[in-house]
């Protein structure tokens, strides 16, 4: 591509050549030092420390397995573990199925111009207080709060999903939702839609056409929505203390805990660095999903 | 009315249902803010300032807006700069190891934030950095400088690079195409990404929450009022972060549709 480049480049002279490397220097080694410096060291020095010990209230560095070999037999860490993996799947799950049907109006039913400020809307809770939307989500919750106010009146039990694993889900929702709609929205935008007409052409249905045509093209977006969703709700804090009332508790409960009030940094890391390879396993599976049978189709 | 467009109507009002769900906690929050009554109930206690001069009379809340705001400029300051740096370098050069180099310095927005806390935590206190206004920064510009580097390269995109060549062998040096050129260019992207990046410190509490210490920021204070009872102060904080974050977003969506616009005009 460069030998057609319509504009020649002078041979530099060897000062030039100086000046070039001192540009190139100023601007790629800030970002590079500074994300080596606060982000890969940091995750570093957290995989470090959970071989290190705490002798009598005092970090000491170390070379023990011990946090890990406690933290894996644990049998509050392996439930929460399974729980935490759990409420995300079902998240992820459950955000999916109910974002598609207004992914896919967004994307076949609504004009453009619907269409782009219903986007912008979605970007609107990225930049609203999270702890303060799940705050107005307990009131609604609340046995006196607005969602019984309305049923109760309609004969419909009070109902009550505060401090309860359908409590920290409803929060997963609130949390996951707006991001999966908006991909959602994008991967369908891109399915062709000569594609969707054949189908249609040659007499597939409506469902049909979503199930064989639509959904398949759409499928790595798709995937990758659900992946953000499980991310999302794993990493989690907030949702499931003030909607799920910690209990039981969820990985980040128990990172919170070890770091706030046990004050046992390195038991915290081994529960850190179990959530990353966890996280990296995943991201890799849903990856391989997404993209696995797709020279196979072809 | 056929089944087509009952079917349609269906599909629209589904997804009114949807959009209700997740800005139902949204509009609950303004509502109630200005609510007279202390339970944020039905039906409505009528209009009332009282939260709003209750948390501009906390010292505790005013020092903690005043932190975020700090820190809000000092990240989108720094992570501009560097996302914007990073962009550049992404556009510009083709070199050994790139792949990881664009991957370390995007990659921190998908490691939980939780986990980005306890080792901005662990990491700080080392260094005497935990429990300062620059430790937080720190961690904050971490997670926006991604932010940053997105929106500059998006820009980027439509530069077409022999520009720069046939600047340099104009006589240009490298300095002056970058101050001359390249980031007259980049502009609104640059300004977007300011106010981005601004709004993504301003609401991020959890790394805050491990790393502040007695430096609370704004979200860390509702955290912390969160652990307590029923206060519709809780409101008028998540009210007021609401319209400092949406004027921030706004004005970075309109910087970026100007340029959106003028780049189809020129086309």
């Amino acid at each position: 591509m460069s030998d057609a480049s319509p504009v020649p480049t002078l041979p530099p002279s060897a000062s030039a050549k100086a000046s070039r490397l001192r540009f190139a220097a100023f601007w790629s080694l800030p970002p590079l030092l500074w994300q080596l410096a606060f982000f890969v060291v940091p995750l570093g020095f957290l995989v470090a420390m959970t071989f290190w010990s705490v002798k009598s209230f005092r970090l000491t560095p170390d070379a023990t397995l011990a946090n890990w070999i406690f933290i894996l037999n644990a049998g509050f860490f392996r439930n929460a573990y399974i729980y935490t993996f759990w409420l995300a799947g079902l998240t992820a799950l459950l955000a999916s199925f109910v974002a598609f049907p207004a992914s896919y109006a967004m994307a076949f039913l609504l004009k453009p111009a619907t269409r782009r400020f219903l986007v912008f809307m979605l970007v609107v809770p990225f930049f609203t207080s999270y702890p303060v939307r799940i705050y107005s989500t307990q009131i609604f919750f609340s046995p006196q709060g607005i969602i019984n106010a309305v049923i109760e009146p309609l004969g419909l039990g009070p109902v009550s999903v505060l401090n309860s694993p359908t409590g920290t889900v409803v929060g997963y929702l609130v949390l996951t939702l707006p991001l999966v709609v908006l991909l959602q929205t994008f991967a369908l935008g891109n399915v062709p839609r000569t594609l969707v007409e054949a189908a249609h052409n040659l007499g597939c249905g409506r469902l049909r056409t979503i199930l064989t045509v639509i959904v398949p093209s759409a499928r790595v977006g798709l995937i990758v929505a659900a992946t953000f969703a499980f991310v999302l709700a794993f990493g989690d804090y907030v949702a499931p203390v003030y909607l799920g009332g910690s209990k039981p508790p969820t990985l980040s409960i128990l990172i919170a805990d070890q770091v706030k009030s046990g004050n046992n940094w390195p038991r915290a890391s081994v529960v850190a660095v179990v959530m990353i390879v966890t996280l990296i396993i995943v991201m890799t599976a849903m990856l391989a999903l997404a993209y696995g049978r797709k020279g196979a189709r072809r | 009315m056929n089944a087509s467009t009952s079917r349609r109507a269906l599909l629209v009002l589904y997804t009114a249902l949807v959009f209700v769900f997740i800005f139902a906690p949204i509009v609950s929050t303004v509502v109630f803010s200005f609510n007279a009554d202390r339970f944020p109930s039905l039906p409505w206690g009528g209009f009332s300032l009282q939260w709003y001069e209750a948390i501009f009379a906390d010292a505790s809340i005013q020092r903690g807006l005043m932190n975020s705001l700090i820190v809000a400029v000092a990240t989108s300051a720094i992570a501009t700069f560097l996302g914007f740096a990073a962009a550049y370098v992404d556009y510009r050069y083709r070199f050994f190891g790139k792949m990881a180099y664009i991957s370390i310095v995007a990659l921190p927005p998908t490691v939980p934030v939780v986990i980005l806390g306890v080792a901005m935590l662990t990491f700080e206190g080392r260094i005497g950095l935990s429990g300062t206004l620059t430790g937080i920064t720190v961690g904050h510009v971490v997670l926006a400088a991604p932010f940053a580097m997105a929106l500059v390269r998006m820009r980027l995109a439509d530069l077409d690079p022999d520009i720069e060549r046939a600047a340099w062998n104009l006589g240009a040096t490298p300095w002056a195409t970058i101050t001359g050129v390249v980031i007259p260019f980049c502009l609104p992207a640059i300004l977007a990404s300011v106010f981005l990046t601004a709004a993504v410190s301003f609401d991020e509490f959890m790394i805050a929450w491990f790393v502040s210490g007695v430096n609370e920021t704004l979200p860390v204070r509702v955290l912390a009022m969160l652990q307590g009872q029923v206060s519709p102060r809780i409101n008028a904080i998540g009210a007021l972060v609401f319209a400092v974050s949406m004027t921030l977003v706004v004005a970075a969506q309109m910087l970026l549709g100007r340029s959106g616009r003028r780049n189809a005009k020129e086309a």
